[in-house]
């Protein structure tokens, strides 16, 4: 059995839910003869047809509202947005529409909005975005980003099979990364919502992330456990909503210091609710102050060395948890 | 038409206009909290265009579409408690005026936001086309409505992908306090039906059975499978845009014009004078409405206001199986979106007692 991608996985899942039940369907631009901007849909239209893989117009709106009124009909609507960017442009359908259809009139709405998120491939402004923080903070959508191979199959059936709206973040970085290259199991599996993990345990800090920002945390804790003798401990968020408050909670409590994450501009991002959840809650447990490494309040550049400039990277990390260790 | 059809219409467009009156009697003993939007003068194109329907056909309505609510069987007690804020209402107190829908009874439920609901209902009708249905969606929107990009989206996405839609619009005039001439060049709203390829007709929303016949129409070439099509209902508005606007904006001539037009007066004096509603027949409609409305009310005064201590519970819908909505055993409890989960029962939206006249009263 061959290792396959990242996006492969993906793949996989949708063309396995597809098979799995008729009611699941995948619509976006160029989703359909194309095979997808990125290939993501390679042959779903060839084994399904045009009524399960449709190719729309250039009409986000359009593609996020029907995925509603599918929803609503039973269908199990899989909205691709080609550059998750471009997700502003249905923004008040998830918002207006698909967030509060449950809580205001008790219909339940399954449909994933799925598409290529995140930077480090020059696609500057437009193309690199990081949006799930608008979405973590609508009540009524679940936000899920998976970091791994194993996890973006498994997450996005379970997304799929949930019957909430999810937006699925997949980082554009990691569709065809080597070292992201895993066997996965033959049999069904689904990774659940709500349950972060545990890529490395240790007791000198917990560095709480998500993404392609797990793999930057990985090598700086390879730096620091080689040079500074520091073990630090990296959970992988892997859902922003719902959040796994325990497994956060419980690295916190026998680290005691916490450095948090994310590829996102910092202000208003992921890190300050968790780092607020933190304070509020596991105040006696911190020895030193939350800290936070994310991307500068700016856009995000397109030249190289702006980009790199831009980046939460390794050596960031590495300096950040440093300080954090030092206090 | 047959005689006992044109008394319904009659029926249901008096209804419209009571249960409206009603609920503007209740905003002015500030019963209702927040803004109220009535439709006096829509009645021809809201109950006449419903009225064209079947069976498994679906309406995505927006705020001044209680005539349709009413025709498909919505319930005036789920309007009234949603009007009071009641804690049993369709949201539970959560949305107000007609925000309410059941999809099982083919009622997508509106936002505020307008123009939202087109793309909708394209998934909607998206949805009855791959499960080849013979059924069609009826989807309205205002004026103001026809100038956002989602009117525009959906309606290109419709007639690219050949969905069973007919978009319905309400032209009454004024988008708020924007009149027509300030919001585009055409006249015509029927024309922007050249811009999708679909066809596009205009039609006197004031008059019920011309509403009806061009609707008709409408639904016939799109249940025919040739995509969908555009009617566009000129009518007024001739209060304002919520009970709480004077519309002063509004020249006093154009007014009186189009009351002197008013829908209901009409077709009253063409049932009459065809001797189809007589005197002893329209008192017993009117009989029959009072009732109805006073029904209405009591049942929502007489029911809780919500309790806030469940203001932030059931953002989430439960994991479960969904079904596949107007399929056999649909609304089997088993399936999580058989009943409103947050309540544990059925939904409310939908008249639980006929709604329709009987048809004893038309062969009086």
């Amino acid at each position: 059995m061959t290792a396959m991608t990242y996006l492969d996985a993906i793949s996989q899942a949708i063309r396995e839910e597809m098979r799995r039940d008729e009611a699941v369907f995948l619509l976006g631009e160029d989703v359909g003869s194309y095979g997808g901007a990125f290939k993501v849909s390679a042959g779903l239209l060839e084994e399904f047809g045009p009524e399960r893989v449709i190719d729309t117009p250039m009409s986000e709106s359009a593609i996020i509202g029907s995925a509603v009124g599918a929803a609503l009909m039973g269908m199990r609507p899989v909205a691709e947005m080609q550059y998750i960017d471009f997700i502003t442009c249905g923004f008040d359908q998830i918002i207006n529409m698909a967030s509060k259809m449950y809580w205001r009139v008790g219909m339940p709405v399954p449909m994933v909005i799925r598409g290529p998120s995140g930077g480090g491939t020059r696609g500057g402004p437009f193309h690199s975005s990081s949006p799930e923080a608008w979405f973590f903070h609508t009540p009524g959508m679940k936000v899920v980003v998976p970091s791994t191979t194993y996890d973006a199959k498994g997450l996005l059936k379970a997304a799929i099979r949930d019957n909430n709206p999810v937006l699925f973040l997949e980082h554009k970085l990691l569709y065809r990364q080597p070292e992201l290259r895993a066997e996965l199991p033959e049999e069904d599996y689904t990774v659940p919502l709500g349950k972060a993990i545990v890529r490395r345990e240790g007791e000198d800090m917990t560095m709480l992330t998500y993404g392609a920002m797990v793999y930057q945390c990985l090598k700086a804790a390879t730096v620091l456990e080689e040079e500074d003798d520091l073990e630090a401990e990296i959970v992988d968020l892997r859902s922003l909503t719902p959040l796994d408050r325990e497994t956060i909670m419980e690295s916190v409590k026998h680290t005691n210091k916490v450095l948090i994450v994310h590829e996102d501009t910092q202000t208003g991002g992921i890190g300050a609710e968790l780092a607020a959840i933190l304070a509020e809650e596991l105040f006696e447990y911190l020895d030193g102050p939350i800290t936070r490494v994310a991307a500068p309040d700016a856009p995000f550049p397109y030249a190289p060395p702006l980009e790199t400039a831009y980046l939460p990277n390794a050596e960031k990390i590495v300096t950040a948890a440093r300080k954090l260790a030092a206090y | 038409m047959e005689r006992v059809d044109l008394l319904q219409i009659y029926y249901f467009m008096r209804l419209t206009r009571e249960l409206e009156d009603r609920t503007r009697k209740l905003f002015l003993q500030g019963k209702v909290a927040g803004g109220v939007y009535t439709a006096q003068g829509h009645e021809a194109t809201t109950v006449g265009a419903a009225m064209v329907l079947r069976d498994g056909d679906c309406i995505a309505p927006q705020h001044r579409d209680l005539g349709m609510h009413l025709v498909r069987g919505g319930s005036p007690r789920a309007v009234m408690c949603q009007w009071l804020a009641r804690g049993n209402s369709p949201t539970l107190g959560r949305d107000g005026q007609i925000h309410i829908g059941d999809m099982h009874h083919g009622i997508v439920p509106m936002i505020s936001l307008l123009g939202e609901s087109l793309p909708v209902a394209c998934g909607v009708a998206l949805s009855i086309k791959r499960l080849k249905r013979p059924a069609i969606v009826l989807a309205s929107c205002g004026d103001g409505a026809t100038n956002t990009g989602q009117f525009h989206e959906a309606l290109n996405f419709a007639s690219v992908q050949k969905l069973p839609v007919v978009f319905l619009i309400e032209n009454n005039g004024y988008a708020y306090s924007t009149p027509t001439y300030k919001q585009f060049a055409l006249q015509d709203l029927a024309d922007r039906a050249k811009a999708y390829a679909m066809p596009g007709e205009s039609v006197d929303g004031n008059d019920v059975l011309a509403v009806m016949a061009t609707v008709g129409k409408a639904a016939a070439y799109v249940r025919s499978g040739q995509g969908p099509a555009l009617v566009e209902c000129k009518t007024f508005r001739v209060r304002g845009h919520s009970e709480a606007d004077k519309a002063d904006y509004v020249p006093e001539e154009l007014r009186a014009e189009w009351l002197g037009k008013d829908p209901i007066k009409q077709f009253e004096e063409y049932v009459s004078r065809e001797k189809i509603l007589t005197a002893a027949i329209k008192t017993e409609i009117e009989a029959r409405i009072k009732q109805v409305v006073n029904d209405a009310v009591n049942f929502a005064e007489q029911s809780p206001a919500p309790d806030p201590a469940t203001v932030a519970d059931y953002v989430f819908a439960p994991d479960g199986l969904i079904s596949m909505v107007g399929t056999p055993g649909a609304q089997d409890p088993r399936y999580i979106n058989a009943l409103d989960q947050r309540t544990g029962q059925p939904f409310t939206t939908m008249s639980k007692t006929p709604l329709t006249l009987p048809e004893e009263v038309g062969r009086r």
